[in-house]
């Protein structure tokens, strides 16, 4: 399926259909000065978070290539990175500025508070000059990299979110886009099913592998008891889903009839085998999934739903979808994509899919999304252990 | 035909989902297999809220559950056709 976007294409190639100027925090105390250039330059966002000390090893790792990640998103026009000292402030920098784009860092020890923020003010303001001049431009629908992850889950979604979603990537892959879905622990269940839509027998060795790891590292070393409690969710009960296994083959219907994954990624890893579906290794907790897939690359995240997850992405458009009339009428605001007419048997999967590729190319174009609008930023990094 | 009560995933299915708000018990359902739109009535013996199941068969303790024609879990208490199936009569079968 080819179809035209207007969209602003990269030094590097990729399309973005966002144009941010993001003030980027190395780490946690680093956040009050990057919120207060923000504040200063209009048109800039700060994205605070909770880390970047003490850490080490593979978490250190994870966190440098979310924040690299971050910055280098194609939605991204230009970012200022601000660290407490030099060094990793460097590493972040010169990791985003591998894109051609412009990237600037300045560290606050020994130079406090107020002189970081009036040269990064200066700096954020050059940028928003620049970034506000670019023009979109005509791309095809094939150049974006479409990420999905589903919350709030009830039966409803197994009926028509999710495979609306799983519908729009049958579609699009053929064409050419890059996908992702993730979610490792709410496979359970349905992990046969997973390691069978795989394109290749080592995707599917990769995903069981670490299927496999998260059950016994993180499932079997903490757990205290049932994990009924948690997967599925008090919110997911409510909804009527009973187990992680009905949770888990409603989630899996994302990823269509006809489409197959070609590799399995770690948390925030960029693709690199081509265009085409990848797994990824994530948590199941939107905000987090979705800051992981945003980092590895994705501009559009479609984000299923059933009782109602309001879920943003200060840098990725989440497009929302759902089938359940009584979330439609309770909280309409929220969602992008009503697909209720598939319960009803007035809508088909594909023509929920066609509406859901007509949003996306709504949503490339610049359409702001419902939690664009109502201001959903939710970025959350991922931590694997306790820092040292 | 009217709008569905309940749908079922697959022909092999022994649940279905209510898709429509305020069931009541002593409704006849008109019920759909969405995989190939054939349709069936059913009797719901419960007020079921939306999103919830309802047993297709009579149930025993330790009997499986299928939809989407995969095992969803077990049965933990006895269920009738037509009875609501969640939490209180029905269980993972992993951890």
């Amino acid at each position: 399926m080819s179809q035209k976007i207007m969209a602003y294409r990269r030094e590097n190639g990729r399309v973005g259909v966002r144009n941010h100027v993001v003030i980027l925090p190395l780490d946690d105390i680093s956040n009050a000065a990057c919120e207060a250039v923000a504040n200063n330059i209009k048109g800039t966002m700060a994205l605070p978070h909770a880390y970047g000390r003490l850490q080490f090893g593979e978490d250190l790792d994870l966190h440098f290539r979310t924040m690299i990640g971050t910055g280098a998103n194609p939605n991204v026009a230009a970012v200022v990175v601000i660290g407490i000292e030099p060094e990793w402030t460097k590493i972040v920098v010169d990791g985003i500025a591998a894109t051609g784009k412009p990237v600037t860092g300045l560290s606050i020890e020994q130079n406090g508070d107020i002189a970081t923020i009036a040269a990064a003010a200066r700096v954020a303001k050059d940028y928003v000059h620049w970034a506000t001049e670019l023009l979109r431009e005509e791309c095809d629908i094939s150049d974006l990299w479409i990420s999905t992850k589903c919350g709030e889950s009830d039966t409803t979604t197994g009926l028509s979110s999710c495979p609306t979603v799983g519908n729009m990537y049958d579609k699009l892959l053929p064409g050419g886009i890059y996908g992702c879905f993730g979610e490792t622990s709410e496979i359970t269940g349905a992990e046969h099913l997973c390691k069978a839509k795989a394109a290749n027998p080592e995707a599917a060795e990769k995903f069981m592998k670490i299927w496999q790891s998260y059950q016994d590292d993180v499932i079997e070393a903490h757990k205290t008891s049932d994990l009924s409690d948690s997967q599925p969710t008090k919110g997911n009960i409510l909804g009527g889903l009973t187990t992680i296994e009905e949770k888990a083959l409603g989630n899996l219907e994302k990823i269509g009839r006809t489409s197959t994954y070609i590799d399995a990624l770690g948390p925030a890893e960029e693709p690199k085998k081509g265009k085409g579906l990848y797994f990824m290794d994530t948590s199941s907790a939107a905000a987090e999934c979705v800051t992981l897939m945003a980092a590895a690359g994705y501009v559009i995240h479609t984000f299923p739903t059933g009782q109602g997850n309001v879920i943003g992405n200060p840098i990725v458009p989440v497009i929302k979808i759902t089938g359940n009339p009584r979330t439609v009428r309770t909280m309409g605001e929220h969602v992008d994509v009503d697909v209720s007419g598939v319960l009803r048997r007035d809508m088909t999967i594909s023509q929920a899919g066609d509406a859901l590729i007509d949003m996306i190319v709504r949503t490339s174009n610049g359409r702001h999304t419902a939690a664009e609008a109502l201001g959903h930023r939710e970025f959350v990094m991922t931590k694997l252990y306790r820092s040292a | 035909m009217s709008i569905p009560q309940l749908l079922v995933h697959d022909h092999k299915d022994n649940v279905g989902v209510v898709v429509v708000e305020n069931l009541s018990a002593g409704t006849n359902m008109t019920c759909v297999i969405t995989h190939d739109d054939s349709d069936f009535q059913l009797m719901c013996s419960d007020d079921v809220p939306i999103g919830h199941k309802v047993a297709l068969q009579d149930f025993a303790v330790g009997d499986t559950v299928l939809k989407y024609g995969e095992d969803i879990g077990k049965i933990v208490a006895p269920i009738k056709k037509g009875e609501h199936v969640h939490v209180h009569n029905m269980k993972t079968k992993r951890w």
